[in-house]
């Protein structure tokens, strides 16, 4: 099948989610012990979204993400240790420390990058279109935002340009039915997001969000279609926010029956599943998942004994520097 | 040299760094086809074509961010604002975002970016389309904040803002854009963040910006009547403060006023205030006084709104009281 990924990227896309899934578990139990800072956003049981919605983009290509962007960031490609350091706020961090968990970037890796108002990555996105079209470049920029921000005004406004001016954008939809902590179902009109792409003459199509070949498929399509030139298209990958909005997030307002429901349906599981089917040995998986765990533990090691920044005033990043 | 209007001054600039570089293109209401509402985009369309000069839906959240990621993903946007009261409709997109990342990103990413728009009241045009909200644009820091008042300073300016590698807010006053002035030939820069002395004296001084140097002009000629030598030093910039002329001129005149056309309360002549303090205390004979808008709505009857604005007369009597 047209854009189906092969079973090599299948195996990439499996060992970044794991890759993520052990970030993410790791944050939480050192949340546990106190040794986080601020609001953390976990994306268990999500990883499907970020990490195979960016497998299909070039590395010129760029990327927007939400608070919620550990599986992005790790999908478009940026290593761990810089990802975990940039969390503990070190000096060897993605941003050197300056950016926190929400708004990592990697300008190299096209990742431009994490946005914690929420509905800013989706015109971000558009801007980086925008350019890519009056300089006639072949990029794609895709965003990745949530059901909650598909509520923000900005998220129309942007819709209507991309659609009007053919931007080559994908629009990924990654609804996990929260927005806070307020289900979906209170915050919107419509089940499906995606019949708004009709309003502003874009294809859209909704996938099973926790099924990493799904998801491939359905954006790689998009993807392909706006670097042609013909203009932006919507994926509304369709998943659930297993965890609770953030570290703060006391709990208590999520069904037990649903959490455990899609638990059922891990996109680790249904991954593993379908590369067994396509004739993955058992100990080839076994192999991948210890080394993966092995990479993040020694990410966290490295990045929890590496130095805090020292504060200096910057004149290469104040703007009324003579350096500008 | 040649006599140009502001508003022509400024279509010279965008015609000139628009030929001079491929990656500078101008987006905003009504600037394509219809060239602008004060006519500063005319003709530009015709001469480059709708991909860099592009009319847009009235959206001014969505364009002043995408106009963020546009610039920093390789082209260097001109957006165009209508009024500065439709600022506010953007700010997500300079306070949190364009003001943001090359510091948090570690300096992974310039932000080449020119919001022009056009404040100030004087034309009837209501309490919606009138203010002057360079206070507020100039807490932020992160972006730079320009407003000249003749000519030649809004070609040379203007085109310094479009080469410069961070963002800047480009303020006009739509009673300037008819105002003649000299303007010299060829490529003018006039650098960001430097004062200009339109006028020498020896026993005040006056600071304002904008259409309130043309203010504070008339007021140094009704001073002259007194027996009054007022030096009148145009900001040009608000943010880079270029503090040094301001003390040099304190240091001469040991009296200060300073203008400006927005609110008082947590204003821009408060910051001033402040500045001149801080650097310049012991030169003071007198506290500084302040000429700025009462705090209150813009009327739209001509007597209510000209009783309101500073003009000349007002200025005048704030320089004989602290002279007194």
């Amino acid at each position: 099948m047209k854009n189906t990924p092969s079973v090599d990227e299948h195996l990439e896309i499996y060992r970044r989610m794991l890759l993520v899934r052990h970030l993410e578990e790791g944050l939480g139990a050192l949340h546990k012990e106190g040794r986080t800072r601020g609001p953390i956003h976990r994306c268990d049981g999500q990883e499907a979204v970020g990490v195979a919605a960016t497998a299909v983009l070039e590395p010129d290509d760029k990327v927007t993400t939400t608070h919620r962007g550990h599986a992005v960031y790790i999908g478009k490609g940026m290593a761990m240790r810089p990802v975990i350091a940039e969390i503990f706020g070190r000096a060897t961090g993605a941003c050197a420390g300056r950016a926190g968990h929400m708004l990592i970037a990697d300008a190299d890796k096209g990742v431009i990058g994490g946005n914690a108002i929420v509905g800013a990555s989706i015109p971000a996105a558009a801007g980086m279109a925008l350019s890519m079209q009056v300089l006639g470049r072949k990029g794609v920029a895709l965003c990745v935002f949530g059901d909650g921000a598909a509520q923000t005004g900005i998220c129309h406004e942007a819709m209507n340009m991309a659609g009007l001016w053919k931007l080559p954008m994908v629009f990924v939809l990654e609804h996990n039915g929260f927005g806070l902590t307020v289900p979906s179902e209170v915050q919107s009109a419509v089940p499906d997001l995606s019949v708004r792409a009709a309003g502003y003459a874009m294809p859209a199509e909704i996938v099973d969000g926790n099924d990493a070949v799904a998801v491939y498929r359905a954006v790689g399509a998009m993807v392909e279609r706006a670097r042609r030139g013909e203009g932006p298209g919507l994926v509304e990958c369709k998943t659930y926010r297993v965890e609770g909005f953030s570290t703060s997030d006391m709990g208590g307002y999520q069904k037990p029956e649903d959490i455990a429901a899609w638990k059922a349906r891990d996109p680790l599981r249904i991954s593993r599943a379908a590369l067994l089917a396509d004739g993955v040995p058992e100990e080839r998986l076994a192999a991948l998942e210890t080394a993966a765990r092995e990479e993040v533990d020694a990410a966290f090691t490295a990045a929890l004994s590496d130095p805090f920044p020292a504060f200096t005033p910057d004149a290469a990043c104040n703007p009324y520097s003579e350096a500008h | 040299m040649a006599l140009m209007r502001y508003a022509e001054a400024l279509n010279a600039a965008l015609r000139e760094e628009m030929q001079a570089d491929p990656s500078v293109f101008l987006f905003g209401e009504d600037i394509g086809r219809y060239g602008g509402v004060f006519k500063v985009s005319k003709g530009l369309m015709d001469e480059f074509g709708e991909t860099r000069v592009r009319d847009t839906p009235i959206s001014e959240q969505a364009l002043t961010a995408m106009a963020v990621t546009a610039a920093m993903t390789g082209t260097r946007p001109v957006l165009e604002i209508m009024y500065a009261d439709f600022v506010p409709l953007a700010l997500d997109a300079l306070v949190n975002q364009a003001s943001i990342y090359n510091y948090i990103w570690n300096g992974q990413v310039e932000i080449p970016l020119v919001l022009r728009t056009q404040g100030g009241g004087g034309a009837g045009a209501g309490a919606q389309h009138s203010k002057s909200l360079d206070s507020m644009l100039a807490h932020i820091p992160g972006i730079k904040v320009v407003a000249p008042a003749t000519p030649a300073d809004a070609k040379g300016m203007l085109k310094a803002a479009i080469r410069d590698s961070q963002p800047v807010v480009f303020l006009e006053h739509k009673l300037l854009y008819n105002m003649r002035g000299d303007v010299p030939d060829g490529d003018i820069i006039v650098p960001l963040g430097k004062a200009a002395t339109v006028r020498e004296g020896t026993d005040i001084s006056l600071f304002a910006s904008s259409r309130m140097v043309v203010e504070a002009t008339r007021a140094a000629e009704l001073l002259v009547e007194d027996g009054v030598s007022a030096e009148v030093i145009d900001l040009r910039s608000l943010r880079p403060l270029d503090i040094g002329a301001i003390v040099a001129s304190i240091t001469k005149t040991h009296h200060a006023v300073v203008v400006n056309e927005g609110w008082r309360f947590c204003g821009y002549a408060a910051e001033l205030s402040a500045s001149i303090m801080d650097h310049a205390f012991d030169e003071l004979d007198a506290p500084v006084a302040r000429v700025t808008l009462p705090d209150m709505p813009i009327p739209y009857s001509e007597p209510l709104e000209t009783a309101m604005l500073p003009n000349a007369a007002k200025i005048r009597a704030a320089a004989l009281a602290t002279l007194k």
